[in-house]
Order: C-alpha cells, then sequence, then structure tokens
C-alpha cells in the first residue's frame, strides 16, 4: 500500500526508469507488479486474487511443477528440417535457426517420462516460443513416438497442448499431423490406457481439431484460449464483435468441451488424483497402498516449491 | 461458357469460332473444313495450356463456377441414392450431404462437402463450409454404414470449415477431431476422393481412409492460398506465391507421399465433360473397393493407421550428451 494516491488520471511520468529484466514481473492482464522471484514461485500465476492469470510457460516449468523430481527426455533427437524450401519473408530455414536459438529447444514440443505422486506418466509438452507452437513433422512424431512408448511400458500419457495450429511451413504434411496423431491415439485407447489432455493458453486450429479435444478426459488452464478458428477470423467472417469471455477455458467447460479447469497449484495434485483412480483393479486392492501414496503427496508439495525457488535464484 | 483469366487464348479462339460458325449458317459458301480446323486448334491449344498448369490456377480450376459438385456425381454414378438427413443432436448442416447409393448393385455409403450452382443456393450451402453438425452427420453414416457393412465413399470439396461464432459453441474442434479419431478405425473400407478444394481441418474432417485421391485440377493444403498470403506475407496479395510455396498440386501431394494417386480429368477440367468425369470417377472407385474389400478388417485398419504415421519429413541428430535425469535439486 502507498502513501499517496494519484488523484487525477493520465498524468504522465516524463522519464521511465530502467528497471533490470527480471526483477519484477506485471501482470498483462490487471497491471499488478510482483517481483519475479514471488511469481515464479506461485506457479507463474498471478497473484490478485480475482485476476489469477496464468502466465505462459515451457514445457521445462511444466516438467518442473508437475513431475516429483528426476525426468527422463525422450526422442530429443528429431528435429525440423525445411524439406519444401518453404519462403514467404523468411525462409523457414532461417525461422527454424532463429527458433532454436531464442528457445534452445529442439522443437515446439518435448516429451519426458517421470512420476507424479510416486506414478509414472509420460508427458509431452508444447511450448509457444517456437514458431508459435506450431504442429509439424517433428511435432506430429513425437506425439507418435510418445504414444508408442505408452503402449509398450504401459504408461498413461498427458499432453499439454500450446499452439497457433499447424505449421504453415510444412504445408499439407503438417495437415497430416493431425490424422497421424488422432489414428495412433486410437491405439492407445484400444489398450485402455489413459490419455489426458491438456488445454492451455493458447490452442488453437488443428492442433484443438485433433489430439487435443481427444483425451480421456480433456481440461484447461483458467482464461486460456482455446477455439477451432481464430478470434481475429471469426471476427472477420462475422463482422461482429465477439462476445466477452468467447473461446475461453470457461466458455467451453460451459458448453461441455471440459471436463475441468485447474488452476496451476492444483495441477500436480489432480494429474496425481486422475493417475490413482486410473490404475488398473488389481493395484488398487490393497487398502494400505491407497493411504501410501496420499501421505508423499503434501511432502513432494512442498519440495516442488523449493525446486522452484531455487532455480529462479 | 465461363473462362478463366489463363485461358484468355481458348476464349478467343472460341469466339472465332462461334463467328464462324453463324457465318456457315448465313451464307452459302461451305466453311466446315475451316470450322475443324479451328476446332482442333482449341483442341490443341487447350491441351498445351492444360499440361502445364500453376499452382494457382490449379486453385482457380478447382473453384471454378461451372464445375461439378458431389451431389452431381452421386446422382450421375448411382442408379439409386437415397439422401440421409440429420446429426440427431443439433440440426442438418447443408454443407455437408450423405446418404446410401448403389454403384451398380454395390451399396455405398456417400459423404462429401456440397457446394451450392447458384447465388441463392451458394448462400444455402454456406459455400461448402460445414458446421459441427455437418461432420457430425458425417460420422453417424459412417456409423450406419459400418453397422451394416457397407463401405464409404467421401468427396471432398470445401474452402475450411466454418469458421463462425455458433461453429465455435457448438465445438469445431471437437467434432472433426472425433471424426479423424473414428474415421482411423472404422470398419469398413473407406476411400476419399478430392473433387475441388481441400482445405485444412475441414477437408481432413471426412479425409481419413485407406485410400486418398486428389482429381487433377484440384488442391489441397494446410490453409488456402489467400490466408496463407494474408498470414505469412500481411497481405492478401501474393496467394500467387503462397500457392507456389505451399505446393499443393495433386503432382506434389503424390510426390510427397501423402496421396495414394490421381485422378485423371478430360482435358479442359471436370467441367468442360462433367459426364465423362463422373464415368472416370465411378471406374476408379469400383476398382479401389474391389481391391480393398479382400483386405481383412483388422489389417485394414492397421495399414490405415500405418499410412498415416508414415506422413511427416524430419531429422535426426544425434545427441552429445544425454539429456537426461536433470534435477534442479536443492
Amino acid at each position: 500500500m502507498g502513501w499517496f494516491k494519484r488523484l487525477k488520471e493520465g498524468i504522465n511520468t516524463r522519464r521511465k526508469k530502467v528497471i533490470p529484466d527480471g526483477v519484477w514481473y506485471m501482470c498483462p492482464d490487471c497491471r499488478t507488479a510482483i517481483t519475479s522471484k514471488e511469481h515464479a514461485q506461485n506457479y507463474y500465476v498471478c497473484l490478485t486474487e480475482d485476476c489469477l492469470y496464468h502466465t505462459r510457460i515451457g514445457s521445462a516449468e511444466y516438467f518442473d511443477i508437475i513431475f516429483d523430481g528426476r525426468r527422463t527426455y525422450l526422442f530429443d533427437n528429431l528435429v525440423s528440417k525445411d524439406f519444401l524450401n518453404f519462403k514467404d519473408l523468411k525462409t523457414y530455414e532461417d525461422r527454424l535457426v532463429a527458433a532454436k536459438e531464442k528457445t534452445n529447444l529442439n522443437d515446439a514440443i518435448t516429451v519426458a517420462r517421470g512420476k507424479v505422486n510416486r506414478l509414472d506418466l509420460v508427458v509431452a509438452a508444447m511450448d509457444f516460443k517456437f514458431i508459435g507452437g506450431s504442429m509439424g513433422s517433428v511435432v506430429g512424431e513425437k506425439i507418435a513416438l510418445s504414444i508408442d512408448y505408452c503402449l509398450e511400458h504401459k504408461v498413461p500419457f498427458l499432453l499439454i497442448s500450446k499452439s497457433g495450429g499447424a505449421r504453415m511451413m510444412e504445408s499439407a504434411f503438417s495437415l497430416m499431423q493431425m490424422a497421424k496423431t488422432a489414428s495412433r491415439l486410437t491405439r492407445l485407447a484400444k489398450a485402455k490406457i489413459p490419455y489426458f489432455s491438456m488445454m492451455t493458453d493458447p490452442t488453437t486450429g488443428g492442433v484443438t481439431a485433433s489430439y487435443a479435444m481427444l483425451g480421456d478426459i480433456n481440461f484447461a488452464e483458467p482464461k486460456a484460449l482455446i477455439g477451432f478458428a481464430g478470434p481475429r477470423v471469426i471476427k472477420e467472417t462475422i463482422k461482429k464483435d465477439l462476445p466477452a469471455g468467447f473461446q475461453t477455458s470457461e466458455f467451453l467447460l460451459d458448453h461441455g468441451f471440459l471436463d475441468f479447469i485447474v488452476h496451476r497449484k492444483d495441477l500436480k495434485q489432480k494429474i496425481g488424483d486422475l493417475l490413482h483412480l486410473f490404475r488398473p483393479a488389481k493395484e488398487k486392492e490393497s487398502g494400505e497402498e491407497t493411504e501410501k501414496v496420499e501421505v508423499p503427496v503434501k511432502v513432494e508439495a512442498n519440495k516442488e516449491e523449493k525446486v522452484i525457488k531455487k532455480e529462479k535464484t | 461458357m465461363v473462362f478463366l483469366d489463363f485461358e484468355r487464348p481458348i476464349e478467343e479462339l472460341f469466339q472465332q469460332l462461334q463467328d464462324l460458325i453463324a457465318l456457315n449458317e448465313k451464307s452459302d459458301v461451305d466453311m466446315s473444313e475451316q470450322i475443324t480446323a479451328l476446332e482442333n486448334q482449341i483442341k490443341a491449344t487447350r491441351k498445351e495450356l492444360y499440361s502445364n498448369l500453376s499452382g494457382w490456377q490449379k486453385v482457380q480450376l478447382s473453384r471454378h463456377p461451372e464445375r461439378p459438385y458431389t451431389l452431381y456425381y452421386i446422382e450421375t454414378m448411382c442408379k439409386k441414392f437415397v439422401e440421409l438427413h440429420g446429426d440427431r443432436c443439433y440440426g442438418d448442416d447443408k454443407a455437408i450431404v450423405g446418404g446410401f447409393g448403389s454403384l451398380d448393385g454395390q451399396t455405398v455409403m456417400f459423404i462429401g462437402h456440397q457446394k451450392g450452382v447458384n447465388t441463392k443456393m451458394r448462400q444455402y450451402r454456406n459455400f461448402g463450409m460445414a458446421n459441427p453438425e455437418g461432420y457430425r452427420k458425417a460420422l453417424r453414416l459412417m456409423k450406419l454404414a459400418e453397422r451394416f457393412n457397407k463401405p464409404v465413399v467421401c468427396l471432398i470439396d470445401t474452402p475450411g470449415a466454418f469458421p463462425g461464432l455458433e461453429a465455435e459453441e457448438r465445438g469445431q474442434a471437437e467434432a472433426i477431431a472425433r471424426n479423424l479419431f473414428e474415421m482411423a478405425q472404422l470398419n469398413v473400407p473407406i476411400i476419399c476422393v478430392v473433387i475441388g478444394e481441400g482445405a485444412s481441418g475441414g477437408a481432413l474432417g471426412i479425409g481419413v481412409g485407406d485410400r486418398i485421391f486428389m482429381m487433377e485440377n484440384t488442391w489441397y493444403s494446410v490453409i488456402s492460398p489467400e490466408s496463407c498470403s494474408s498470414i505469412l506475407w500481411r497481405s492478401w496479395d501474393y496467394k500467387e506465391q503462397a500457392a507456389e510455396a505451399l505446393k499443393l498440386t495433386p503432382q506434389h501431394m503424390l510426390d510427397f507421399k501423402l496421396i495414394d494417386g490421381i485422378i485423371k480429368e478430360p482435358v479442359g477440367g471436370a467441367h468442360s465433360n462433367a459426364e465423362e468425369m463422373a464415368k472416370i470417377l465411378k471406374r476408379h472407385i469400383k476398382k479401389e473397393l474391389t481391391e480393398l474389400s479382400i483386405i481383412d478388417c483388422e489389417q485394414r485398419i492397421e495399414q490405415r493407421i500405418e499410412k498415416f504415421g508414415r506422413m511427416g519429413e524430419y531429422e535426426t541428430i544425434a545427441i552429445a550428451e544425454q539429456k537426461t535425469e536433470k534435477e534442479p535439486l536443492s
């Protein structure tokens, strides 16, 4: 709380103070500033209670939040290539090089295996920073390989979508990734291995219209943009302004396309609960084990916070 | 007759021919020789023009206002056809049609995008842009075909799934995703043919099958050249370049092994001889259905999934250090 309150609106401060990057974080939604440290500790969620803006985070952050600790990266050896010699204002080749440099990632999706509250899980998480999280051949192949891996090892699969849609620079190849991933998912369903689809801000286009909507459980982070056509395209088509809250997680929940919305701080617990509930019958037999699993949940959650703190300091 | 801009040489010759015929009728001089010569010249010019079409020209042809649409093909190919309506959930989409037809005695479930033949009908058909209930109707019909062990033929011709407010409310994405998932494991043979425009998820929503074909003057892409131009070039004026860059022609698609074959069109495009086109299509479908019907059902589904599984181009690199087990420890 400040001592003084500004009475007049619209007073312009002449000189902007330069603050080194990374010390403060300002919520783009409610404009509240908090320290980056606090922000990270709060799972990159705005602290203001009625805002709760979930900042876009990458695959590494999700892995930190979800997994108990150790994780093994899978299929990291696949990289995109400009096989169509695609050129718009820039070449696809240049875009790839720039994206790799900027993100230090090989493509728009990263896959890892680890444990969540001691239960095995394979997580594939998309990175929006890599060419808008667009889905090309590598994204499709990595998802297909993850499904094969889950089938072989009988491990549940969680896919965190965060994407603008298909990667135009791979033309029909990227379109076919929709069919490739969706058809491969039928095998997972047939083998009765659970597939959880989590949608984060934003999930649109071909990604929504394929694997993102095909989870045994579909859920999302609060206030995420989720849809097929982008809001701009729809606005141009209907030539009217879009209603408030259109294409948000809450809108989708309301229209019956999501099972639930989960706050990032409850994410690990929720996934842990799902994994627990989806376990095959024989593992559930002893009542003792159920108790056992419940206990470490809190311990892990505490440790989790520490982990994030450490990383950011 | 409607001529496209690149058909101007033919248009001129055609005009000359019309004049000549008119003149021939009026005067006593026999000009049949000149008429035949001119007709041959038109044929030759047309053949030459059509043998080397650019991506954008194929796009233009696929949208030719006289091009035959799904219902024309079904009604020309089948002696009997019963159109079926509705998704049993919300409504009946006019942009996707379907029903049982008899292809020389073999019952086939036909499903396809339908465009309108005149301004009023184009609006009625929503320009071939389906809403979720269209995809759900398609799925209902496929399930019906599966129950009675009838093969499915999908005819694709859409500028995309409809990007509207209600479409989003009713789950456009979910409807398309569900179709991809269910078509991948449908127990009966599925043949898909792009008969006009094949744009994006709207096309793929009825485009997963054992065999995928494209007619000669069509295109299939992740996005229409216009939208691609507006996004990547930030202007609508680069549609020609976008069409080239997207490599969306049937020949490209075949070279990439994303489709199984190209169906030849009569010289001058499907619209120049629609009846002949329907005959060619019918022959093609019958041949493919015979081949597919002898494959065991489980095996056919496996092959279908594997076929799409092979689609994709990427490189594998050696990872210097195995990026594993990183724990940001306390």
